[in-house]
Order: structure tokens, then sequence, then C-alpha cells
């Protein structure tokens, strides 16, 4: 299971910065190189960022209504009596 | 690159660029006031939710910060992003509000897990042929389609796992991957370095696939177990 250069005992701690596009030139080549040749850590980075995908699609949590009205007049109430 | 992924962009795009959106405000524009109120008050409470323990105490948080910057608009200077300021004070409410009622550890004093994210059992041991490399039940199996995981129930369950992150990598997760902030902005934020928050990123990420494939797999066979 192991391509050449990077084991991936080593490769699974590098997935996020690589992900994100923060590995130095001659990391990211390596990191390349070792995920042409090894499905599994194909699989794993893929896992990463569906679970980062996922992340950015998780319901939202909204401030009630009441509470934005009250804010709204809040702001309102300020800035009259702002110079 | 990974904030692209996420589907909320907030800020710039969604309001108008910062100067623009600050004379609104200081002209005492209710609706611009009330758009960035609906908008950012979503990633305002799941950032609360990191330091208080209920949502209701995280609805107060936010509530207050809005008080806050309702009060010191004004005297914002625009040395970061308007949303980054605000952000910023709802963090130190939140935080004022974890210390009164006696929930916090000073943030700098926690020490976070180390050490490797993944099982290490699942690699092959260093005197073994093909040291480091995933044994054959350790590695990795494909999930199902994006579609299945998007399922409620496992989306119900990434999301309990967020809420069960220790809490600076839950903050870390929260504003990078769930609300897409830039790693500068979480940054200036939660003051924290930049290798401190690709650390936290990198440790929350790796529990949060763990938990999915956990959810996938539920009869893992480790090798050496």
């Amino acid at each position: 299971m192991t391509a050449p250069g990077l084991p991936c005992v080593e490769v699974v701690e590098l997935v996020s910065d690589y992900l994100d596009g923060v590995l130095d030139g001659e990391m990211r080549r390596r990191m390349q190189e070792h995920l042409a040749l090894c499905p599994a850590c194909r699989v794993y980075v893929e896992q990463v960022r569906d679970t980062v995908r996922a992340l950015g699609r998780l319901p939202e949590d909204e401030l009630p209504e009441h509470a934005v009205t009250e804010l709204e007049a809040a702001f309102a109430a300020f800035r009259r009596g702002a110079p | 690159m990974c904030g692209s992924l996420a589907r909320r962009t907030l800020g710039a795009m969604a309001v108008g660029d910062d100067a623009e959106l600050l004379g609104r405000l200081r002209a005492g524009d209710e609706r611009a006031f009330g758009e960035i109120v609906r908008e950012w008050s979503p990633l305002l409470l799941r950032v609360a939710g990191s330091f208080v323990s209920t949502h209701a105490s995280a609805e107060e948080c936010v509530q207050e910060a809005w008080l806050g910057v309702i009060r010191g608009l004004d005297r914002f200077e625009g040395r970061s992003r308007l949303r980054t300021w605000v952000v910023r004070i709802l963090v130190n409410v939140a935080r004022r509000r974890a210390e009164r009622d006696g929930r916090v550890i000073p943030w700098s004093a926690l020490v976070e897990e180390s050490g490797p994210t993944v099982d290490p059992r699942r690699f092959r041991g260093p005197g073994e042929r093909w040291a480091g490399g995933w044994t054959e039940q350790g590695a990795p199996r494909e999930w199902e389609p994006e579609a299945v995981l998007l399922a409620g129930e496992a989306m119900a369950l990434l999301l309990r796992g967020l809420e069960e992150l220790p809490p600076r990598q839950r903050a870390v997760v929260t504003l990078h991957d769930v609300h897409g902030l830039s790693a500068e902005e979480v940054c200036a934020v939660l003051e924290l370095s930049h290798g401190n928050q690709r650390v936290l990123l990198h440790r929350g990420r790796a529990r949060l696939r763990q938990l999915l494939e956990d959810y996938h797999r539920p009869t893992v066979e480790m090798a050496a177990s």
C-alpha cells in the first residue's frame, strides 16, 4: 500500500495543509507523488475534503426574530441620540 | 482554499464592501444594520457556543455583542474587517460570560491533545515491509456518495461531533470551515498564531472525519485488535 517517499502515516498529518494549499512546494510535490500511487490515501484525502464540505452545509442557527427586532430598535434609538 | 468550499460566504460579497457598509451604518441605516444582524448572527451564535454551555446563554451573548457594536460603531477604526471586529466583540463577551459562570479554563492554558490523528494501529509498524503504510484492515474505504453523507443523520452526527470538539478546535473549525472565514480572520478573532490555527484546524477535521468514518463503517476491525 505504500508509495515511495512519504509514508501514509505522515501523509495523513499533512492533509489539511495540503487541501488548504499551504504546504511548501517541495512537500506539495511529495504529497502529489504519493497520492498518485496510493489509492488508500486518496480516499483519506477525499474524506477530509467531504468532511469540510459537509461542515459548510450544516444547518444555520438563527437569532429569534424578536431579538433582531429589538436590536434594530436599539440601533435606531442609539443613532438618533448620537451626535 | 477550503474556505471556498464553504457554502456561506459572508462579508464583502454579501453586504457590499466595508467602507460602504460602515457609511450606511454610521448614517443610521436601520436596514443595513438588520441585514448584518441576520447575516452574521448564525456565525456569532455558533462561536458563542464554543464558550458558553447553553443555547440561551449563547443568544444572550450575541445580543450583548450587537449592543456593543451599536455603541462602538463610531470608534471602529477600520484596522480589521468590520465582521472580524464584530466577531472579536462577541468573543470577548462570551469569554467574560463563561468566566463569570465559572466554566472557562483560560484559553491560553488549554492543553490540547497531541500525537497522531489517525490510530497508529492502522499503519504497518517500523519492522514491517512497507513500514508506515496502511495495513490491509486499516486502510480507509470509500464512503457512499455525498448525497448520503449529507443526509440528515450524518449531518446531525457531524453537528454533535463539532460541539464535542475541544473548545479551541471547535472555535477554529466553526469559523473556518462552517462559516468560511479566512485563516487570517480566524487568527485575528481568536488571537492565535498561524501555526496554532493550522494545528487546531487539522486536528478538528481529522476527528470529525473519523466520526463520519465510524458512522459509515461501524464495524471496522483493526488489524492489531
